[in-house]
């Protein structure tokens, strides 16, 4: 019947006005006292006696909450994470890099002479105002001291605020991705849940035997046809 | 309203000074100032609730949230963008032509506003009452279609020409429509002023005259230039149509020029089709700001669902559709008048009844009638352009 197409339309529209919202509210969330006191784990009696302030925001929904969105363990955000007890300061990261935008000095006779720990770092800087985030030192360290990191809030007024350098990387907490480290997606670590500040608990990236590679690929080809 | 103020400033005037020459003429200014302050500033308030109330409610219709950010639920956007307008800057093309170019924004405003003075907020509740209003409105609304054409004449710009040419095209044949849908109504009020149309029955019009709703309801959508009928700021072909050449507060004056006329537009159609201020125990100011709402929120509704019209479609639906509408309704609605004339028990059932029956029909029939052919793949034709020739070469496709 002629003008029922217009009244079906309609009727899709209104389904949806009433179904829930997609957008996903970011860095942070207006919310209402159900949700704030869901929130603070607090009762909302409580909000009301302590901070009284807070309690006429939450009436009319004002008050922020924030939001942290989490993404794969594969996510690769604009930062590293380097693990200075594993770096021999080899440089292959530095050599590998397609901009020269890791800047490495060393000098030699490391606190513990153990072998590969032959020299000490004077300077660690990452310049991830030029980087690409390619990936390719972290294909390249030998000794998976260097990961991509997963922090995407890095943000800056400056371009020297952003330079990594050793302190910082030292200091922060450490979210690796698990871009190119598969021991952490065989462990099954989520850099959106919890720190990765020990490096012994990071685990290496072993080479494959000869054997499994040919279980993983030549089989599998002859499974194929 | 208007005496009420009167009488209360002719108090307040006899405490300091009892003699005054000029009194009745001052009273009267004053008491018209008040009315209009309030008036307008009531409807400001709407507009900057409607365009925060449309984006929100687009924004739930498709499935994401709308602005949420400024004061609580996002109430204060419209109040801070209109704050930005005021502080834009004023830009004036150099070819344009100042004084009309100037006038166009108030020529659009100021009518807008005009309208509402004939509306009745409540029961007793106006500002003037005018024995041949529903007249009134009509010649009011089509000054809008001026504004348009003198905004992109003086601002010297084909694609403002191209919106106000279709603008005005558009209004031109949904004038008649829409006065025309009117016809029934005063027929069986036999009376052209708003205030009678509303104290007449307590049965909301729509219910009378369907078709005439129907009608003038499409119709009013036309004149404030909103989806499906837009085609005077279609984004995809004209940008922002008669617009483009405007800034800062001008183009602030536009925009609110057109939410206004949405309000006025919605709040012309609960008067005269819903009964007004009509409505059981709560006051009347309450019943019309409900139906004002609604019919906003219809607006809103239509906006986010109905794709919009081509020109050629738009002025087909109202002079071969619309247009012979009216006329069929004007037809029953007068035989039925003189049938059950003014006295008789259950007069507006029987023409209501008469309506429904004789008219509704018709607008299934006409819409029919209105329907787009369904082309066969072997009517397409295939056009090619020839080397070496400036003409294209039609051939029938499919064979």
């Amino acid at each position: 019947m002629l003008g029922f197409g217009l009244i079906k339309g309609l009727s899709v529209t209104l389904k949806n006005l009433f179904s829930p919202v997609f957008t996903i509210q970011y860095p942070d969330r207006r919310v209402g006292l159900l949700a704030l006191s869901k929130h603070l784990d607090k009762p909302i009696s409580k909000i009301l006696t302590e901070t009284p302030k807070i309690f006429l925001l939450g009436l009319v929904r004002m008050v922020k909450i924030p939001v942290k969105i989490d993404q794969f363990p594969r996510f690769r955000g604009n930062e590293f994470v380097w693990y200075d007890d594993r770096c021999t300061a080899c440089a292959s990261c530095a050599k590998y890099c397609p901009l020269g935008i890791i800047e490495i000095v060393t000098h030699p006779g490391g606190e513990n002479m153990q072998a590969g720990e032959n020299y000490a770092i004077d300077k660690f800087d990452i310049d991830t105002g030029r980087c690409m985030f390619c990936g390719l030192c972290v294909e390249a360290c030998p000794y998976d001291a260097l990961h991509m990191g997963t922090d995407f809030e890095r943000g800056n007024y400056e371009r020297v605020n952003l330079v990594l350098d050793k302190e910082t990387l030292i200091s922060q907490n450490k979210n690796p991705s698990s871009w190119f480290r598969p021991q952490f997606e065989e462990n099954e670590y989520n850099p959106w849940e919890k720190d990765l500040n020990n490096p012994k608990e990071a685990g290496r990236h072993e080479k494959p035997s000869y054997q499994n590679i040919k279980n993983k690929w030549v089989s599998k080809r002859k499974l194929d046809g | 309203m208007f005496e009420f103020i009167y009488d209360i400033l002719q108090f307040f005037l006899h405490i300091l000074i009892t003699d005054f020459k000029y009194e009745n003429f001052l009273l009267t200014l004053l008491s018209g100032i008040i009315i209009a302050f309030a008036v307008i500033n009531a409807v400001l308030g709407g507009v900057l609730a409607l365009i925060w109330g449309e984006r929100r409610l687009l924004g739930r219709f498709q499935q994401r949230s709308g602005p949420n950010r400024w004061g609580p639920q996002g109430i204060l956007t419209s109040t801070a963008d209109a704050v930005k307008v005021m502080f834009k800057e004023d830009i004036i093309p150099e070819e344009a032509d100042k004084y009309i170019f100037n006038l166009a924004p108030l020529l659009l405003v100021v009518p807008v506003f005009i309208i509402f003075s004939v509306i009745p907020f409540g029961i007793g509740l106006y500002a003037v009452n005018i024995n041949v209003s529903v007249l009134f409105i009509l010649a009011v609304t089509s000054i809008s279609g001026l504004s348009i054409i003198c905004a992109a004449w003086a601002s010297a710009n084909r694609i403002a020409i191209f919106s106000a040419l279709r603008s005005v095209a558009m209004l031109i044949s949904y004038e008649i429509p829409v006065g025309l849908s009117l016809v029934g109504i005063l027929l069986i009020t036999e009376s052209m002023s708003v205030m009678d149309i509303v104290n007449f029955h307590n049965m909301p019009f729509i219910l009378i005259q369907p078709v005439a709703a129907v009608v003038f309801f499409l119709g009013s959508l036309a004149e404030i230039n909103r989806t499906p009928f837009d085609l005077t700021e279609a984004e995809s072909e004209l940008a922002a149509g008669y617009q483009n050449d405007y800034s800062g507060m001008k183009w602030g004056l536009f925009y609110l020029g057109e939410f206004a006329a949405a309000i006025a537009a919605a709040s012309v159609f609960s008067t005269l089709f819903l009964g007004g201020p009509n409505g059981p125990i709560l006051p009347g100011i309450f019943w019309l700001t409900i139906k004002v709402v609604a019919v906003l929120f219809l607006i809103i509704w239509i906006r986010a669902t109905w794709p919009r019209f081509r020109i050629d479609q738009v002025l087909n639906l109202a002079w071969k559709g619309l247009f012979e509408l009216t006329l069929v309704n004007i037809v029953v609605t007068s035989i039925a008048v003189i049938i059950w004339p003014d006295g008789e028990s259950n007069r507006m059932i029987y023409i209501a009844l008469a309506n429904w029956i004789f008219v509704f029909p018709f607008l299934f029939i006409i819409f029919r009638l209105l329907k787009t052919k369904n082309y066969d793949d072997n009517d397409i034709k295939k056009v090619t352009y020839p080397v070496g020739s400036d003409k294209p070469k039609f051939e029938k496709a499919g064979n």
